[in-house]
C-alpha cells in the first residue's frame, strides 16, 4: 500500500478558474521566453534558471493559497510569483540588476520578497533554508491568530539537504500550517534523481515525520491546484504540515549556459510530448472552455503586458553606485516601524492577571499521526502547563510524556480560555 | 535590592520585555519546561505559556530559521543556543539568509541569538567556544559581550528592542560568578558605546566579557607599579565604538587588548588596523595582544590554564608595552 495518497479525482471548477490556470502557465512561458531573448542579447547581468515544463507546478499549487497566505518560493517558482501578484516588471528588472527592481539591484533572479502587502519571502540559493523559514511563519501566524497558510518549494535535490528534515520535523512537531511542494524535476543539475535518493516517492518521507503526504502528476495542472487545494484547507485547520511530491521533468538546464547534453534522449522525448501547457490546452478545447478566439485574446492579452513591462525594464537605470555602502543595517522605526497584525486578543498573552492561568489553548497541538493506529502523544503539548510558578516543584516529570506510547486517550490540557481564543477567529 | 547575578539579569531582561510586550517570544532547546540548560529563562514558561516559550527539537537551524521566519510577522524572538558553540550548526540560517535580509530584500530580522559562551569552566573543545569573530565578518549583525550584571540586563534589553539581528554571548563563567546591585526599574544600555571602567594615562587596555574582570584585576596590580592603565570595556563588538577607543588611545598613546577568543584574526587585530588607519601619530609603541593561544580549547585544566589569558599574562603584557 502506497504511503502518500494521490489526489482525490479533481472536482469541478468555475470556467474562471480554468481559464486563471491557464493564463498564468502562459503568462509564465512567456515571461520566460521574454527573459531567454533578452539573455541572447546580453542584457541579463546573471544567470537565468528556467522552468520550462514545469509551469504546472508553480501555477497550480500557488492558486490555492489565499491573499493573506504567505509563500517562499525557489528559483523556478516564477509562475508562483505571478499568480500571488508579482508585475512581471519585478522580474524583467531584478534579473537586468536595475534600480528600480524590488533589491534595487541588490539581487537578482528571483530573489527578492515582500513582506507587507503580498507576503512573499525571498528564496535563497542555499537549498532547504525556507523550509524552516515558513515554519516560523506559519508558527506567527498561528500566534497572531491569522488563520494563514504558509508554502514552500523544494527541489528533488534539496530534498536531501539536512535543514529539509530540521525544518519538516519542527514543523510537524508545532502542527504548522505549512504546504511543502516537493518538485521533482529528476535532475538536480547534471545528478538524476535515482542516484541521489533510493526511493520511488520522495513524498513518502513524510511518513517518517507522522505527516500527510501526495504525489502528484505535477504536468497536470488541475491535479497539482486540487492537490495543493485539498492540501492548504488540511493546513489551515489545523492538520499540520503536508508534502507533496510533484513529478515533473526539467526540460532545460540547470541554467542557459547549461546544454544538459546528461538527459537521455528518450526521457527528454517522453515529457515533451507532456507539456503542461498542450495538454491543459487539449483539456480546456475538449470541455469547450477554450476556442481559438479566446486563446488568441489572451495570447495578445500577454504580449501586451509584456511589450510594456519589458520596456520599462530595458529603460530602467542601474542602480547608482553609492547605494552599494546603504541599507545593511535598519535604522530603527523610521526605517521599518515593526507592527505585528493581531487578530486575537492580545490580553491573552501578556502576562496573566490574579486568578488567570496561562494554558495552551490550542488543540491537537503537538499530537502528531502515530505511525500505527491512533494518535500518539508525542510531544510537549500532552504536559500541562503549571498553574503558577509557585507549583514549579510539583510539575510532572517532562520526560514521562515525552516517550511515544501509545495511547488510547491522548492526556490533553484543558482549554480553558478557549472562548477568548474564538473571539479573535475568523 | 539585592545584588543579583550575571544570569538573574539575563533572566530578568528576558522577563521583563516578555512581560511588556507580547510580540518577544523565546525558542530553544529545554529553554521551557526545564529553564534552560543554565537556567537562564526558569518561570518564563509558567508565566508566558507554551506559545511563547517554545522548546524545539535539537536542530538550530530549524530554531534559527523559524526565528526569522517568525519576525518576518512582527514578532520578536529570542533565540537560545544551549552553548553557543552550536551556533555552527546554523552558520549558514545566520550569515546567508539573516545577516543579508534587510540589504537584499529590505527584510529586517529583529532576532536575538544569545547563549552561553567562553572558556575557564573546564568545559572543554566543544563548550567553550568565542566565535563572534566569525559573525563580526558577516555585514549584517550587531554583536553583544557584556561584563557586568548590570549591563547585561540592559544591553539584553536594547538587544530585543533594535529591528535587527543581534548575537549575544553570555560569557558562563560570570553567570553565577559575579554579583551587582542593578535599578529596579526599567533601564537599557545603548548598543555600541563603551565604558572605560578605570581610568588610567599610562596606557589603555581594551577588553571584554570576562577578560575585563582579568584586566581590571591587572590593573590593580599595575598601579601598585605605579602603572596607571585604563581600562575600557568594549560591551559591544558590532558596532565597535571607535570615538571611546580612539579618545583613551590618544590621551594614553599605548594600547593593549586582552581578549579569549584565540589570537589570529581577533578583535585586537581589527582594533589594531583602526589604530594605525586613524591614531598612527598617537602611538607611542606597539599594539600589544593577550589572547588565547591558536588552538582549540583543550579540557585538562593545565592545558586550558595555559590556552587562556590571565592576569598575570595582561600584568606582564602591561608593564612591558608601559616601560616601552
Amino acid at each position: 500500500m502506497p504511503v502518500s495518497e494521490s489526489p482525490k479525482k479533481p472536482q469541478k471548477l468555475s470556467r474562471q478558474q480554468y481559464l486563471d490556470l491557464y493564463y498564468y502557465m502562459r503568462l509564465n512561458r512567456e515571461v520566460e521566453e521574454t527573459m531567454t531573448r533578452l539573455f541572447r542579447q546580453n542584457k541579463i547581468v546573471g544567470g537565468l534558471y528556467a522552468s520550462l515544463g514545469q509551469e504546472a507546478v508553480s501555477v497550480g499549487s500557488a492558486y490555492a493559497l489565499e491573499k493573506r497566505d504567505w509563500m517562499a518560493p525557489m528559483i523556478r517558482n516564477i509562475g508562483a510569483l505571478l499568480v500571488k501578484g508579482v508585475p512581471p516588471r519585478d522580474i524583467f528588472t531584478q534579473h537586468m540588476a536595475k534600480y528600480t527592481s524590488p533589491t534595487k539591484g541588490k539581487d537578482g533572479t528571483s530573489h527578492f520578497g515582500d513582506l507587507g502587502n503580498l507576503h512573499i519571502v525571498s528564496p535563497i540559493s542555499m537549498l532547504g533554508d525556507l523550509i524552516p523559514v515558513m515554519t516560523g511563519v506559519a508558527m506567527a501566524g498561528r500566534y497572531l491568530g491569522q488563520k494563514i497558510v504558509a508554502m514552500t518549494w523544494i527541489g528533488d535535490g534539496g530534498s536531501s539537504t539536512g535543514v529539509f528534515h530540521e525544518g519538516l520535523n519542527l514543523a510537524a512537531s508545532q502542527k504548522a500550517a505549512l504546504v511543502v511542494i516537493l518538485e521533482n524535476n529528476l535532475w538536480a543539475y547534471s545528478t538524476p534523481v535515482r542516484r541521489q535518493v533510493p526511493i520511488e516517492n520522495l513524498a513518502d518521507r513524510a511518513k517518517a515525520y507522522g505527516i500527510s503526504s501526495y504525489v502528484v502528476d505535477g504536468n497536470d495542472v488541475v491535479a497539482v491546484y486540487t492537490t495543493a487545494q485539498e492540501a492548504v484547507e488540511r493546513a489551515r485547520a489545523g492538520g499540520g504540515p503536508i508534502l507533496i511530491e510533484a513529478k515533473t521533468f526539467r526540460r532545460r538546464g540547470h541554467a542557459q549556459h547549461d546544454p544538459a547534453e546528461y538527459v537521455p534522449k528518450e526521457q527528454r522525448a517522453y515529457w515533451e510530448k507532456r507539456d503542461p501547457i498542450t495538454l491543459y490546452e487539449e483539456f480546456l478545447t475538449k470541455e469547450k472552455l477554450l476556442d481559438a478566439k479566446g486563446n488568441k485574446e489572451i495570447e495578445s492579452k500577454i504580449r501586451t503586458l509584456l511589450e510594456k513591462e519589458r520596456e520599462f525594464a530595458e529603460n530602467s537605470p542601474m542602480p547608482p553606485p553609492e547605494t552599494a555602502a546603504q541599507g545593511v543595517y535598519c535604522t530603527g522605526p523610521e526605517c521599518h516601524d515593526l507592527q505585528p497584525k493581531w487578530e486575537r486578543q492580545i490580553d491573552e498573552l501578556l502576562p496573566p492577571k490574579s486568578g488567570v492561568e496561562p494554558v495552551w489553548t490550542i488543540e491537537g497541538f503537538g499530537r502528531g499521526a502515530s505511525s500505527s493506529e491512533g494518535n500518539a502523544p508525542i510531544h510537549f503539548g500532552d504536559v500541562p502547563a503549571a498553574a503558577n510558578p509557585q507549583k514549579r516543584a510539583t510539575l510532572p516529570d517532562p520526560s514521562s510524556n515525552l516517550v511515544a506510547k501509545p495511547s488510547k486517550k491522548p492526556v490533553t490540557t484543558k482549554p480553558a480560555s478557549r472562548k477568548s481564543a474564538k473571539k479573535g477567529a475568523r | 535590592m539585592a545584588p543579583i547575578t550575571f544570569l538573574e539579569a539575563i533572566r530578568q531582561a528576558m522577563f521583563e520585555e516578555m512581560a511588556a510586550d507580547p510580540t518577544v517570544v523565546l525558542i530553544g532547546e529545554d529553554v521551557g519546561v526545564y529553564g534552560g540548560a543554565f537556567k537562564t529563562s526558569e518561570g518564563l514558561l509558567e508565566k508566558f505559556g507554551w506559545e511563547r516559550v517554545i522548546d524545539t527539537p535539537i536542530s538550530e537551524s530549524a530554531i534559527i530559521g523559524a526565528a526569522c521566519g517568525m519576525s518576518y510577522l512582527g514578532l520578536r524572538p529570542i533565540a537560545e543556543m544551549q552553548f553557543i558553540d552550536f551556533i555552527a550548526c546554523c552558520f549558514n540560517q545566520l550569515t546567508n539568509f539573516v545577516a543579508k535580509g534587510h540589504y537584499l530584500w529590505n527584510a529586517p530580522a529583529p532576532i536575538v541569538v544569545r547563549g552561553p559562551s567562553g572558556g575557564g569552566v573546564h568545559g572543554g573543545p566543544f563548550h567553550s567556544l568565542n566565535p563572534e569573530m566569525y559573525f563580526l565578518h558577516t555585514p549584517g549583525f550587531k554583536i553583544v559581550y557584556p561584563s557586568t550584571p548590570y549591563d547585561a540586563k540592559g544591553l539584553l534589553k536594547s538587544s530585543i528592542r533594535d529591528n535587527n539581528p543581534v548575537l549575544f554571548f553570555e560569557h558562563k563563567f560570570l553567570y553565577r560568578r559575579i554579583k551587582e546591585e542593578i535599578p529596579a526599574d526599567d533601564y537599557t544600555v545603548p548598543l555600541g558605546k563603551a565604558i572605560v571602567r578605570r581610568e588610567g594615562r599610562h596606557l589603555s587596555i581594551l577588553s571584554y566579557a570576562a577578560m575585563m574582570h582579568t584586566s581590571l584585576e591587572a590593573a590593580e596590580a599595575l598601579a601598585k607599579e605605579g602603572i596607571e592603565a585604563e581600562v575600557i570595556d568594549l560591551r559591544t563588538l558590532m558596532p565597535l565604538d571607535e570615538e571611546t577607543i580612539l579618545a583613551s588611545v590618544k590621551k594614553t598613546n599605548k594600547c593593549l587588548v586582552v581578549h579569549e577568543d584565540t589570537k589570529t584574526g581577533g578583535i585586537a587585530a581589527e582594533i589594531s588596523a583602526i589604530l594605525f588607519e586613524k591614531a598612527f601619530h598617537d602611538l607611542d609603541g606597539p599594539l600589544v595582544r593577550v589572547a588565547s593561544l591558536d588552538t582549540p580549547v583543550p579540557y585538562a585544566p593545565t592545558l586550558e590554564e595555559a590556552f587562556l589569558p590571565n592576569a598575570q599574562k595582561v600584568f606582564t603584557a602591561a608593564r612591558d608595552l608601559a616601560r616601552f
